[in-house]
């Protein structure tokens, strides 16, 4: 079934509406509600603005990209040389398989537009006009929706030749993916989009330069897309003042796990952790108390309860030696067994791990294995430190960052939790088993 | 071989869309898949045929993607997820029901060709875990008496 904005969104005083203010709206996705609320203004705005204001005012708004390696997407659109004779591409990704994430789908089932437009402003500022969005294939709901927003938009002459009369072409199309977390990385998805295996490039050259068939390319995230129109239209001082310093802005942040109120919430970067938690998401279920928190998205290294009054943006949380990622909160209880959730995120990029490199290949099923033994009660005391060494070993060897995203959160875990894994010694079974 | 008339028009359009043929790959499978209910060695053919590619590029391709089969599921394609989110709010305990109730293990089709059943990573629903999917339907908050309903359902010939 088709869930509604109330199941998805159970609102909090907290929130700061800037990307998500029109999700309340009735038929929030067709593009009469759009026009008649802002919707498609800032690409004529833009239109007006040279290519260099244009990204100037992007970088002004301190937005760094929502797709989980939070860099600075003005400085991403200036690295497109302007001297390269062939076409441009801007492409979306709407992958959205790291687990603990599910904001993206909220701007596709409520606002695609917004989401075209922000292509389209992306598009202005490096002369492209053709645009792909790549959406996992599981998600067949919503390529219909960002399909029907893309037919609406051609039929009314905000997509096509000669948008508006402004003399501006852009192209843009919703392309299905077939079930790869892989394909989330962005060279990975090119290769995807190309009709190829998702086998991640080696970079440089990076997309800016050589992307989509080795042309220059913007790539994306969904919500680093849907942002700009408000940056365009409002400024980006005005956006870069809601956040932090060098964090702008807004974030969909989602809060899963033992809360009270899981839910996807637009949140100003920022907001400390505990406030996340205990106000917005209404506090732990049955009142326990927290173990751990994986801040953004199951790759990124755990925090514990003393950390609770970190901000949730870029710079705070990387000083906590974690990332903010894509803004997946997973918050787990006293009773959680640590050793089970290292397994099963462990389970998870072994599955996924699209077997190109050694280190991430082996890596991943040489922990999997291990991790699997040692939850049934047949690890030894030296198991614990070898986790950790292979984890260590596998950090920065990989050809793409998927390595990385597997090793960091076993590091957390062995450093933070060693008493659950030694608790699992001597053939015990597991301490917390019939706990949840 | 050619396929439904809708079908035939979307691929149409897919052509035109992409500056290389080739990109329409992975949908076009995608989409015929559903409609054939596999990709037979026929949809291969005809699919490597359209885009000017080898048999063997597109069995690469199938090969990498976890989504893609050539042998047919069943009419229905349960699909529980049980990674981190899903799993502290009791996705375990909704596969195991799951295995149960259907009297199948992990990827594999009952007798009648009625129901088949996968354990599958994440689905987007983590804030509204755990979570399934029959074939695109979504179900959130999944419970071993949720479940039952909707299998009911189902198999009462309602739903989807
Ligand atoms: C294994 C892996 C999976 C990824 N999955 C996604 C994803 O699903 N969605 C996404 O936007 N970015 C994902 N990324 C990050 C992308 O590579 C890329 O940095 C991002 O899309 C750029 O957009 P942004 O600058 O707007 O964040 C993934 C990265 C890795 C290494
Ligand atoms: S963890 Fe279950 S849907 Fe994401």
């Amino acid at each position: 079934m088709i869930y509604g904005l109330r199941d998805l969104m159970p609102g909090s005083e907290h929130e700061v509406k800037v990307i998500s203010r029109r999700f309340d709206l009735p038929n929030s996705a067709s593009i009469d509600t759009y026009l008649a609320n802002e919707g498609y203004q800032a690409f004529l705005k833009a239109r007006k603005m040279t290519q260099d204001e244009i990204i100037e005012e992007v970088k002004k708004s301190g937005l760094r990209g929502r797709g989980g390696a939070g860099f600075s997407t003005g400085m991403k659109w200036s690295f497109v040389p302007k001297n390269i004779q062939k076409p441009r591409y801007i492409v979306c990704n709407a992958d959205e398989s790291e687990p603990g994430t599910c904001k993206d789908r909220l701007l596709m089932q409520f606002d695609p537009h917004e989401i075209i437009e922000g292509m389209m402003i992306a598009g202005l500022a490096i002369d492209a006009h053709k645009g792909f969005i790549y959406i996992r294939g599981e998600y067949r709901f919503l390529i219909e929706i960002v399909e029907k927003a893309i037919d609406e938009a051609y039929a009314r002459g905000w997509l096509g030749k000669n948008i508006q009369g402004t003399g501006f072409d852009f192209d843009c199309v919703a392309h299905s993916g077939a079930g790869a977390y892989e394909c989330g990385e962005e060279s990975a998805l090119l290769e995807s989009l190309e009709g190829k295996r998702g086998i991640p490039r080696i970079r440089p050259p990076f997309p800016a330069v050589a992307g989509l068939y080795q042309s220059p390319t913007i790539l994306n995230n969904v919500e680093t897309f849907a942002t700009v129109p408000a940056i365009i239209l409002k400024g980006g001082d005005w956006y870069h003042a809601l956040g932090t310093p060098k964090n702008g802005g807004t974030k969909l942040t989602n809060i899963s796990g033992h809360v009270k109120r899981p839910g996807c919430y637009e949140l100003p970067l920022g907001i400390s952790l505990r406030k996340a938690i205990y106000e917005v998401a209404g506090g732990m279920e049955g009142d326990k108390k927290i173990k751990a928190i994986i801040p953004g998205g199951s790759s990124t290294p755990m925090l514990v309860p003393d950390q609770l009054d970190t901000p949730m943006d870029f710079d705070s949380m990387a000083k906590q030696g974690t990332f903010l990622g894509s803004g997946g909160l997973v918050v787990m209880n006293e009773d959680t067994c640590m050793v089970e959730v290292a397994l099963r995120v462990m389970r998870f990029y072994s599955h996924e791990s699209c077997g190109w490199c050694i280190p991430c290949r082996e890596g991943t099923t040489w922990l999997k294995k291990m991790l699997t033994r040692f939850h049934a009660g047949g690890g030894e005391e030296r198991d614990i430190n070898l986790i950790n060494e292979l984890a260590q070993a596998m950090l920065g060897r990989t050809f793409c960052p998927l390595g990385d995203a597997a090793a960091m959160p076993m590091i957390s875990a062995v450093k933070h939790f060693r008493a659950d894994f030694e608790a699992h010694l001597n053939g015990n079974k597991c301490p917390y088993e019939g706990r949840q | 071989m050619t396929f439904s008339a809708p079908l035939e028009k979307r691929f149409a359009r897919m052509l035109q869309s992409y500056p290389q043929k080739r990109s329409a790959l992975v949908p076009m499978l995608m989409y015929a898949q559903d409609e054939v209910g596999s990709l037979t060695d026929e949809v291969i053919a005809e699919i490597a045929d359209r885009l000017g590619v080898t048999v063997l590029q597109v069995n690469e391709v199938i090969g990498y993607y976890s989504m893609m089969h050539k042998k047919p599921l069943g009419q229905y394609h349960v699909q529980v997820y049980t990674n981190i989110s899903c799993m502290l709010r009791g996705g375990f305990k909704v596969w195991d029901h799951a295995r149960k109730t259907l009297g199948i293990g992990h990827k594999q089709v009952d007798a009648d060709g009625r129901f088949s059943l996968e354990e599958v990573e994440c689905i987007g629903s983590c804030c509204w875990a755990p979570a399934m999917q029959v074939n695109y339907d979504y179900h959130h908050n999944v419970t071993p008496e949720s479940f039952d309903r909707v299998i009911n359902e189902l198999k009462k010939g309602g739903g989807q």
